[in-house]
């Protein structure tokens, strides 16, 4: 018998597919490499060294976005899980209402609009607001960050709950369970995994934010993306790699622990 | 019976008030920071511009001519606006390729994922999944190693002996097109996967039964069956390369200007917000119309295509 005619192959996919992962992991892998480099340029390698990592870690304005970043994403991923768990848990399992499919696309509207647009409609609003105000703080940027985090958050939140049907919260109600207590015993449990995930995807996705943080921030506001950008604009060392492998690394992170997550759910 | 039909009737009510009251706090905050400022957006767009940025308050209609028209300072002559169109042009040309391309290295990709073992495709998938969910900008600036002057590209190159002295690849469109195409390439592999995984490879086999040839299975059975993956993904970088901000600023430079960068300049240096908000909202009407073509298209292929 002659070699097994295989009826998924195609010719040339796996070559095609191979070269597409080699071309996707090849510049973040050279990005890495060189923030381990010794000498200030970021294309000849002058030896092992972690030189960069200490003056990354030992730079204040780093350090400062840093913490800043990490603030808002906190901040801005809680208030948005929370809204959108609340969100989730009024447009599932229902047979469809008057305004269901409004509450939809409300929900996904962040996603559907070209982040610049909304960046520069941020700024227009929240400059005429700090005059009137004089406030200048964090809180705008939490706002807009809350606002995009949102959709992020709903999705796995919601996919969980279509998962789960309404057998036990009935069977709570009918041993006299308030609604409540069906809610913080049953519901909340189960939904739990969700939660995580959308919580997960919230922060990594504020912590990711460059366009619109980049408008909306008052002066003295970067956070770690706007401040690389910066740093982009101007000469790069590999300080910018050590920085960007650090970030790198925790979003590796977050990702690994959100699929292992949404794994577990099936 | 009308009683208990009555009773049925005010419960329903009630649990609809109850979901309105759920879902407001999410509905407000997205209303006051991101759908709100954008109808605010609309009313600047009719505003007269002010003199250093921000706005006068009085009816205009100066922004938007300015989106199309340009009326020289010196002479008071009409004329097109030539800079902004070839900026228009470049954004609409480098989004189609960017999307084109994705689909060339996507479609195999994706379907060579599908047809991996069940339990390996989840490590492949992951693969795919990490450069999705990693910074933009740190994305970008890995770009920026490949396509500048001492990067891998020029490097290799020089190495081989094929050229002399690098070539300017950086600053130029195809450093704009190579980031995007690298950038946006996971939003295309996912829902195209989403769509093959289920492809049922009986139809492929009929297909060769049939004594059909590998290309033309491929084009008469495998792609009509991943129609709505394809349309997927291919709106799915189209709307955010059509907007791209970071990527072209970063390799494309101040010479290859796209569109998001365009609107950006008249919130900075340009001082002309109200042409911004005309601009942004044209940007806004292009990307509802593949969206709304999208939505069509699904319906009519027979549901979502995010399966």
């Amino acid at each position: 018998m002659a070699r097994r005619f295989s009826v998924t192959s195609q010719p040339g996919f796996v070559f095609l597919a191979m070269l597409t992962f080699f071309l996707l992991y090849l510049p973040v892998a050279t990005l890495v490499f060189y923030s381990f480099n010794a000498g200030v340029s970021v294309a000849i390698w002058e030896g092992f060294s972690l030189r960069w990592y200490h003056t990354a870690m030992a730079n204040e304005a780093v350090q400062e976005a840093a913490l800043r970043s990490a603030f808002i994403a906190f901040i801005a991923a809680i208030i948005a899980t929370i809204s959108a768990t609340m969100a989730a848990i009024a447009t599932t399992r229902t047979p469809e209402y008057p305004g269901l499919t409004f509450k939809y696309a409300f929900i996904n509207q962040p996603l559907m609009v070209p982040e610049i647009v909304t960046a520069v409609a941020l700024l227009i609003v929240f400059s005429r607001i700090k005059i009137w105000t004089d406030y200048s703080g964090l809180g705008y940027l939490i706002a807009a960050h809350t606002a995009f985090c949102i959709p992020f958050a709903y999705l796995p939140i919601r996919a969980r709950l279509e998962s789960m049907d309404l057998t036990l919260e009935r069977a709570a109600a009918d041993l006299y369970a308030t609604p409540f207590q069906a809610f913080r015993r049953i519901t909340l449990p189960l939904l739990w995994p969700g939660i995580i995930a959308g919580f997960m995807l919230a922060f990594v996705t504020s912590l990711d934010d460059v366009v619109i943080t980049e408008f909306v921030k008052s002066g003295g506001q970067e956070t770690l993306p706007t401040y690389m950008l910066g740093q982009l604009r101007r000469s790069v060392t590999p300080e910018i790699n050590a920085i960007s492998t650090i970030f790198l690394g925790i979003s590796v992170l977050f990702v690994t622990i959100f699929f292992l997550i949404s794994r577990k759910k099936n | 019976m009308a009683h208990a039909a009555h009773h049925a009737e005010a419960a329903r009510r009630k649990d609809i008030r109850n979901r309105w009251m759920l879902a407001s706090p999410a509905l407000v905050i997205i209303f006051l920071a991101a759908v709100g400022p954008l109808f605010v957006m609309l009313v600047y767009s009719f505003l007269a511009k002010g003199d250093f940025g921000n706005v006068k308050w009085e009816f205009s209609t100066q922004g938007w001519f300015n989106v199309v028209f340009y009326r020289d300072i010196f002479d008071d002559t009409l004329g097109f606006a030539d800079a902004n169109m070839t900026i228009f042009w470049r954004s609409v040309r480098l989004a189609l390729i960017t999307t084109g391309l994705t689909l060339v290295f996507g479609f195999p990709t994706a379907y060579f994922i599908a047809t991996r073992q069940p339990n390996k495709r989840d490590m492949w998938l992951f693969l795919i999944t990490i450069p999705f969910w990693t910074n933009i900008l740190i994305r970008t600036f890995a770009m920026q190693e490949i396509v500048r002057n001492e990067g891998i590209i020029n490097s290799a190159l020089i190495w081989m002996g094929l050229i002399d002295s690098p070539i300017q690849i950086m600053f130029t469109e195809w450093a704009v097109l190579f980031g995007m195409t690298y950038v946006y390439l996971p939003l295309m592999v996912l829902p195209l996967y989403a769509s093959m995984e289920k492809i049922d490879f009986r139809l492929v086999e009929a297909g060769y039964d049939l004594y059909a040839t590998r290309l033309q299975v491929l084009r008469r059975v495998i792609i009509p069956l991943v129609k709505p993956g394809m349309i997927a993904g291919s709106i799915l970088v189209f709307i955010p390369s059509l907007g791209a901000y970071v990527t072209p600023s970063v390799l494309g430079g101040g010479k290859n200007m796209m569109l998001g960068n365009l609107i950006a300049l008249q919130f900075g240096a340009g001082r002309d917000w109200p042409l911004g908000a005309a601009l942004s909202i044209t940007l806004m009407v292009i990307v509802t119309a593949a969206l709304l073509i999208y939505v069509r298209n699904a319906a009519k292929s027979g549901g979502g295509a995010h399966g």
